[in-house]
């Protein structure tokens, strides 16, 4: 495997500065707290023993890699999936809304485009509120709509979805409308040849067409999707998910809690966009498509 | 199924005094292109009829309108003054009624059907059966010599096999007429001159009516029985040669006396459309 081995030299390479740094920034950050902690209790370590000290604090200003480490491997493996302290069950909760999310999204995006490439006045009255939806932040419209729905008493997976669908119907909307657009002029020419109805343009020619810009676009969607549902869950009263335990880990300093569960949240959404991907790469073979 | 029974002639078809009917007719015909710059003539005054039959050529330096012409034939343009029939009809009733198989200068075909899928998609536009097209297909791939690529896709032929999958695809839904506009301009002169070969066997064995147009005097002199010289700015005909080459032409037909003859009128016609500008 050529290229494997071509891929795996200069990722790895990366990881290893990465880490060699991030133990460099821990001993920088976590340095002074160790020294006051040291100073107080009247010890004096040598340089090596320092060094350990600042990578196994309890709440260190920044865990070194291996707590992180730990961390994550006791709440994903050593605890039952749908116990309270599982990262597998949060991610689950953070997973099932963002699924949700998504799918609406792409459901909505494709609908924006496929009206705004039929329709000229919705191509003028549509687009510029799209744009300007998108120009909100989502910081501080998603508390809102977490709280206007919990206040008649829809709480759970329906608004964060909702957070997620907002995130994520915006790329697969202008990725759509550019794909459905993208057909060259000789092919539109060639249809109208065959006097082929606006259907028959659409599904035998513009649809195709777009498929690989969908799966461009969906990519960044999804990940969009998970922001929104992590975002969302911030203001739930952190009941469960990624985000309620990023915040939990917040309120009690638990500094290794909630880098694990950034590693968590990263892992999540490097699984969706490889997924989109994967859709991807098996639809552009089912369409024929030229090996790289 | 009406699709494919209405291409053929309709009862009304004007006709000349030899009897046959025309398959373009034209007159005065003239279009203005709006541009940035102001307006362009791309057609002033053509004059022209086609014959069933006939293979008549268009030849003529870039914006002198040739392909104009031709889309003004397929109802691809609307001319802005003049009139013009195909098969009796106006440009766009006789499109609705695929009277004409277009041939691109490239190919065009869709990349995420197969060479058989692509031939097929007039087909299905046109609604005719699954067991229709399969005939359909079979005996258009034939006749362009492409019979066991039906499976492939278009990046795994070369350019001159996806031109002749373009062609298989006009020509699958029997229209009498085929329009193609530079069809070999961008491939080998090697790969042209077998296509050329190839297309006046079709020709010949279909009895359908070609306008080809083309920017290669050799071309045009080897393929037509007619030849229409055009010239730019503003975009006309300059000359109507007919040629009396036999039916049958072999490549060396190229260094008769009688070719180079018609060749060099030929490249005297644009000659004298280009003369005002030196």
């Amino acid at each position: 495997m050529d290229s494997l081995q071509s891929k795996i030299v200069p990722v790895g390479t990366l990881l290893a500065i990465l880490v060699v740094a991030w133990y460099a920034f821990a001993v920088m950050l976590n340095g002074p707290f160790q020294r006051d902690l040291d100073r107080r209790a009247g010890e004096t370590p040598g340089q090596l023993e320092f060094l350990m000290r600042t990578w196994s604090q309890p709440k260190p200003t920044l865990p070194a890699p291996h707590q992180v480490a730990q961390n994550f491997y006791k709440s994903t493996f050593t605890v039952k999936p749908w116990s309270n302290r599982s990262l597998i069950y949060h991610a689950w909760v953070t997973l099932s809304s963002t699924f949700v999310g998504f799918a609406f999204g792409a459901a909505l995006g494709i609908l924006i485009a496929v009206g705004i490439v039929h329709f000229a006045s919705l191509d003028r009255s549509l687009m510029p509120w799209i744009i300007t939806s998108q120009t909100i932040p989502i910081l501080a419209i998603a508390p809102m709509v977490v709280v206007v729905f919990a206040s008649i008493g829809i709480t759970g997976l329906f608004p964060k979805a909702l957070i997620s669908t907002y995130l994520s119907f915006f790329p697969v909307a202008v990725g759509m409308v550019k794909g459905l657009r993208s057909p060259e002029v000789m092919h539109l020419d060639l249809m109208r040849t065959y006097n082929a109805t606006r259907p028959q343009v659409f599904w035998k020619l513009r649809v195709p067409a777009s498929l690989p810009f969908l799966f461009a676009s969906m990519k960044v969607a999804v990940a969009a999707s998970l922001v929104g549902a992590i975002v969302a869950e911030l203001p739930t009263g952190a009941v469960a998910g990624i985000g309620a335990k990023l915040l939990n880990g917040a309120y009690y300093s638990q500094t290794i809690d909630i880098w694990a569960a950034l590693v968590a949240g990263s892992l999540v959404a490097v699984m969706l966009v490889a997924l989109v991907g994967l859709a991807g790469r098996i639809t552009d073979y089912a369409m024929g498509g030229r090996p790289a | 199924m009406n699709a494919i029974a209405s291409h053929k002639p309709a009862p009304a078809i004007p006709v000349t005094q030899s009897g046959v009917a025309d398959v373009v007719a034209a007159s005065k015909l003239g279009l203005v292109f709006n541009t940035n710059d102001g307006p362009v003539q791309a057609l002033s005054n053509v004059d022209l009829t086609i014959g069933k039959g006939e293979f008549v050529s268009f030849i003529g330096p870039s914006g002198c309108g040739k392909t104009t012409l031709l889309r003004v034939i397929a109802d691809l343009e609307k001319p802005t003054s003049g009139t013009i029939m195909v098969n009796g009809m106006t440009p766009e009733q006789a499109r609705e009624r695929r009277a004409y198989g277009y041939v691109f200068q490239a190919a065009a075909l869709f990349p995420w059907r197969t060479i058989a899928d692509n031939v097929a998609l007039p087909l299905e536009i046109m609604g005719i059966s699954k067991a229709e097209r399969a005939e359909r297909i079979r005996r258009t791939l034939e006749l362009v010599n492409l019979a066991g690529f039906e499976k492939k896709y278009p990046w795994q032929l070369s350019g001159g096999m996806q031109q002749r999958a373009s062609i298989a695809r006009a020509l699958a839904f029997d229209a009498d007429l085929l329009l193609m506009d530079e069809p070999f301009g961008a491939l080998d002169e090697i790969v042209r001159d077998h296509l050329n070969q190839q297309l006046l066997e079709l020709w010949a064995r279909t009895n359908k009516t070609i306008c080809f147009v083309t920017h290669s005097i050799p071309e045009a002199v080897y393929l037509s029985t007619r030849i229409v010289v055009m010239s730019p700015r503003p975009g006309r005909v300059t000359d109507i040669i007919d040629t009396n080459l036999p039916r049958e032409r072999p490549l060396d037909v190229r260094e008769s006396p009688e070719f180079l003859a018609i060749a060099a009128r030929v490249r005297d016609g644009l000659k004298a459309g280009h003369s005002y500008e030196d």
